[in-house]
């Protein structure tokens, strides 16, 4: 999902990575770059490469031996050329300008029986924008690309599907529950997320502690991180009755400042949290244990949350806080005290549902954004502000996501989610979250 | 006096002379509530005709649904003759059936005065293209403005003109927005309790400004609790209960009616309602 | 530090063709939220279909420049009529992560490798605006304003974008004192309240996407003729929430704000990287390095984003009883 492409160069060269894909427009967009000259000289002429000191190059290695004969295609903004490894399987082309170019790999020119080790990403990136060197690579290995039959993919998709759709359900049950009993769309919602995929990894890698030990104190950090937000802001602009769409606009401007936070605090590399799960073989699925472990504790921890909702007298409180506040509050719920609980359970269920994110898809501080609308999608298709809801429209969304796959190009999966999610709207223009308002 | 209203006797749901709505089959259900289930209904033109009906009984739905606010389960509906089942709310305004509403929609984050202005239909100005051209649109300006402030003494709000709507009083925001409802020279007007906090002194002009609507022969459908006002100024008086038109005549005969007693207040009072002030 | 320089670039920034380029969104979004209550999260698809537009009719219809500009702006009407004709009858929270969602899925697909034969995929498209400064009538030669040096075709840029800028902002000015405008507030306040009056609000609202969209195409088209190629990766959602802190920094209901928002943020932004990043290289700041300095500027449009909001939704210049959030 979405790597940043960074070479393992240094922590430096790393954080600089990340952070020119993200904000390549934007630094030059707002012209107010580390770079003081990004747009006050607006030339329409490139540069003359024979005097750019600017290098894009790699090594082409299959087993450890670099392999000649390969091309490889580099284009960027007014670039366009093509590479041959020498035998030693090395390249390397002068480039123009400081920017991002494009490395695609022929495949035609590989040798018989060789492929991608990665056979997903045939195109990489190769940022000159801040350093004056980036190194690609491409490792080989033996083909895996093995022809799978209809059913068979479509049983992998599946498979993913339901596995993305309980990420995203545990998520989403965080962002129901708030819209419920507050009535805000949290756009901040991306940014716990991540928050809870970082904790995790701070506690599991950093701090090296066993994982069950560090997912109890991410979800922790979590709800604590949650309660936190509702006591520092949300209670005191409810006070204030600051109306519910200038909250949306104040979230938003949360989402960044933690988005930044975490950027500036972690780096921008993409994290390893893996661990060292045993591969599964399920049929013509191949996943791992850590896999199938999150798909179970996603499942149980969706049960639980249906429980306390039923079962418990918060629960059923919350429900209560959620159809009709002024009502719940007059028949003597404190419900200040139950958004409260709601912000703590919230927090704890999205930090979990970081954590598991974190695990199967690595973690970075863009983890959550780069899903939040993939979880609006999904509460706004369930309906209703309900936990069941959510848990309803993630499953959708995360089989659409994965499904999509099969008939579209892989980088329109989000597009189709989103694309479903206005169709829907489409149909029930009140929302399926929001019941008709009443007039007059 | 003469029954110059009703044809053969008044009942639920009677034909009238000179009907200006007439509706059959209405029905509106939420969830598991019928809340408007009318079998059949006349208002007659040129009168002041009272809807009546405990709290919750459907009038303002039925409102909603008359004039496109909301849609019906089943039912159809003539004004003026056409039929309108179906027609969007503001284009149902167009033909002349202008509604207030009973939780005021006063324009806040705007002037009184152009609160009044844009009360006025068909004016060239709201057009996109004509609307950068102020010597397209001025004289008509000119026209609307001065209609409104006339309005706007009537209504006692001409020392208002200037300030925003969201600064008025709700009694105030309640005359503003029959004030601007009249811009448009309805030929009918629904209003949905008009009187709500509106102070006695004031609704005794108010009641005047209706009665001039009657004679200016703009016909009146109001929604009101209190049952002096309505045996005051209407002509007629319709009584809803739990959705439907349970009575229907003469403000004398339907207070004293035991059908509309019962459903004001249960089965054991005998009570004429007229003594009964806000009757909530 | 070089304190002047520091200066100059925080100033250069006032008259900056992006800066124009923000403003004009700005003054889009100002119609569709200060004006009509729209609350509209997908302006940076307004642009990118102005940008993609006009390098598209350059490009692979071979449209000579202006009438490409031409085809931008019907793109944006068809884009705005597509994503209003199902969504302008949504609530108002519904509108806005829908129009979030529009954008997203349209930057998807100029991203997208499928389509890469017109839309230049992950790369984006150059070499469309060479027309541009073919039509230039500023002499050749180097031109010293004080502060700045600038070029003949960098005069020529500022002077098309800030003309631009005002023409806009005086057609927003007749649009918004016209009963035009008045029915714009009106549903910005209640939109059932002036349904009741007899007004079509959802063909108002649709102008209302229409023309705002087209503010924002306009400010696209700068944007790209100012940096010389499209890529996908500048519309992100963090390009609309910019236009957003844009627009509620100068106010959302009034004709100046944007262009005063615009041109404050870009300038207090390039100030405040600016000396943050002296102070870095003083040694000020020693837990920070240069890249950190930078992503303390987003920091900060956060911020000031949440504060404003809160504490001054009116803007710099608006009225606050002009300008309320609605529910
Ligand atoms: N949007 C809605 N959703 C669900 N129920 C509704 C809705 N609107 C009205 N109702 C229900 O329909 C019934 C009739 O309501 P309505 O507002 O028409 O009553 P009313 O006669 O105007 O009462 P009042 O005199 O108190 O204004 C009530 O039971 C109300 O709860
Ligand atoms: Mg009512």
């Amino acid at each position: 999902m979405n790597q940043l492409v960074a070479s393992r160069v240094t922590r430096v060269g790393l954080l600089f990575a990340a952070v020119a894909v993200f904000f390549s427009a934007l630094i030059s967009g707002t012209g107010a770059s580390a770079a003081p000259t990004s747009h006050t000289n607006i030339s329409f002429h490139n540069t003359d490469p024979s005097v750019s000191q600017l290098i894009v190059g790699g090594t082409v290695k299959n087993d450890g031996k670099g392999v000649a004969g390969i091309k490889l295609h580099v284009t960027g903004q007014g670039f366009d050329d093509i590479a041959t490894t020498d035998e030693n399987g090395k390249w390397q082309l002068v480039v123009p300008t400081k920017q991002k170019y494009k490395v695609e790999i022929d495949l035609t020119s590989l040798p018989k029986g060789v492929g991608l080790r990665d056979p997903n990403v045939t195109v990489r990136e190769a940022d000159v924008s801040v350093t004056d060197t980036a190194a690609v690579l491409f490792p080989l290995g033996k083909s895996t690309r093995v022809i799978q039959s209809f059913g068979d993919q479509l049983t992998i998709r599946l498979f993913a599907g339901l596995n993305l759709g309980l990420l995203l359900a545990v998520a989403a049950i965080g962002i129901s529950l708030i819209f419920g009993t507050t009535g805000l769309n949290n756009f901040a919602h991306g940014e716990m997320v991540s928050f809870g995929a970082l904790m995790g990894y701070t506690f599991a890698v950093i701090f090296n502690l066993p994982l069950v030990v560090a997912g109890l104190l991410t979800i922790l950090a979590s709800a604590i991180f949650g309660y936190f937000q509702d006591a520092a802001l949300w209670k005191p602009l409810r006070k204030r009755r600051v109306g519910l769409n200038q909250m949306m606009i104040v979230s938003i401007g949360l989402s960044i400042v933690i988005r930044y936070l975490l950027l500036i605090f972690f780096g921008g590399e993409t994290k390893v949290l893996s661990g060292t799960f045993e591969a599964v073989k399920l049929g013509p699925i191949d996943t791992t244990m850590s896999t199938i472990w999150s798909m179970g504790l996603a499942v149980f921890t969706l049960a639980g949350v249906a429980l306390f909702l039923t079962r418990t007298r918060i629960g059923k409180a919350t429900r209560a806080v959620s159809d009709n506040s002024a009502l719940a509050a007059a028949s003597g719920i404190d419900v200040e005290r139950i958004i409260r609980i709601v912000w703590v359970v919230a927090g704890g269920l999205t930090g979990l549902s970081g954590l598991l994110y974190g695990l199967q898809f690595q973690a970075s501080w863009l983890t959550g954004s780069q899903i939040l609308l993939l979880l609006f999608a999904a509460v706004t298709l369930g309906g209703l502000g309900t936990a069941l809801g959510a848990t309803v429209g993630a499953l959708i969304i995360g089989f659409v996501v994965e499904l999509s796959s099969l008939i579209l190009p892989v980088d329109l999966k989000y597009a189709a989610a989103l694309v479903i999610l206005i169709l829907v709207l489409l149909v029930r223009p009140q929302g399926v979250l929001g019941k008709k308002q009443r007039i007059g | 006096m003469p029954n110059d209203i009703v044809v053969g006797k008044a009942a639920p749901g009677c034909k009238k002379i000179d009907p200006i709505v007439v509706a059959s089959n209405v029905t509106r259900q939420f969830g598991g509530n019928l809340a408007v289930n009318v079998e059949h209904l006349e208002i007659p033109r040129g009168k002041i005709t009272a809807l009546i009906g405990p709290n919750g009984a459907g009038k303002t739905t039925l409102f909603n649904l008359l004039t496109g606010f909301d849609k019906p389960n089943t039912g159809e509906w003539t004004f003026e003759g056409k039929n309108i089942a179906g027609v969007s709310s503001y284009k149902v305004a167009r033909r002349g059936m202008i509604r207030t509403f009973q939780l005021t929609k006063s324009l806040n984050a705007m002037t009184v005065i152009e609160n009044m202005r844009l009360g006025a239909q068909k004016q060239r100005g709201e057009g996109f293209f004509s609307s950068l051209f102020s010597f397209l649109w001025k004289g008509e300006e000119a026209r609307i403005t001065e209609t409104a402030d006339d309005l706007l003494k009537r209504f006692k709000l001409d020392a208002k003109r200037e300030d925003y709507a969201g600064s008025l009083s709700g009694g105030q925001r309640k005359l503003l927005e029959m004030a601007r409802a009249l811009m448009s020279k309805p030929s009918l007007i629904m209003l949905d309790e008009p009187m709500a906090g509106v102070n006695p002194a004031l609704t005794q002009s108010l009641l005047e400004h209706i009665k001039g609507l009657k004679a200016g022969g703009t016909t009146v459908l109001f929604v009101e609790h209190d049952m002096h006002m309505v045996r005051h100024i209407s002509d007629w008086v319709i009584v809803m209960a739990e959705g439907k038109v349970v009575a229907e005549g003469e403000p004398n005969v339907v207070m004293k009616d035991q059908a509309v007693i019962d459903a004001y207040l249960g089965a054991h009072h005998d009570t004429d309602l007229g003594t009964m002030k806000k009757g909530k | 530090m070089d304190l002047l320089l520091t200066l100059n670039l925080s100033i250069s920034e006032l008259v900056s063709p992006l800066t124009a380029a923000y403003i004009l969104c700005a003054i889009g979004l100002s119609v569709h939220f200060g004006y009509t209550g729209l609350l509209n999260f997908g302006q940076a698809a307004f642009a990118a279909v102005g940008a993609y537009g006009m390098a598209i009719g350059v490009l692979t219809l071979k449209l000579p420049l202006l009438a490409a500009m031409g085809f931008a702006l019907l793109c944006v009407v068809v884009f705005a009529l597509i994503l209003g004709i199902p969504t302008l009858r949504l609530r108002a929270d519904y509108l806005a992560i829908v129009t979030i969602a529009s954008a997203e899925v349209f930057r998807y697909l100029m991203s997208t490798s499928g389509f890469s034969e017109v839309t230049g995929g992950s790369n984006g498209l150059s070499q469309f605006g060479y027309e541009f400064y073919t039509w230039n009538p500023v002499p050749k030669g180097q031109y010293n304003l004080g502060l700045f040096t600038w070029t003949e075709e960098e005069v020529w840029l500022r002077l098309v974008a800030f003309s631009l800028v005002a023409l806009s902002a005086v057609l927003v000015w007749l649009m918004m004192r016209s009963p035009w405008g008045r029915v714009m507030k009106g549903i910005r306040e209640d939109e059932d309240a002036v349904r009741s009056l007899g007004k079509n609000v959802f063909w108002y609202k649709l102008q209302s996407l229409i023309i705002g969209g087209l503010f924002a195409g306009l400010g696209g088209i700068i944007f790209v003729i100012a940096m010389s190629n499209v890529q996908p990766s500048t519309w992100v959602t963090t390009f609309t929430f910019m236009i957003w802190t844009v627009l509620l920094l100068g106010g959302a209901a009034t004709i100046l704000g944007p262009i005063a928002g615009g041109m404050l943020f870009f300038v207090l932004l390039t100030l405040t990287n600016e000396l943050l990043d002296g102070l870095r290289a003083i040694g000020w700041l020693p837990f920070l390095d240069q890249p950190q300095v930078a992503q303390i500027r987003f920091i900060l449009i956060g911020l000031a984003l949440m504060l404003l909001v809160v504490f001054r939704p009116q803007g710099i210049f608006g009225n606050k009883k002009e300008l309320r959030f609605n529910a």
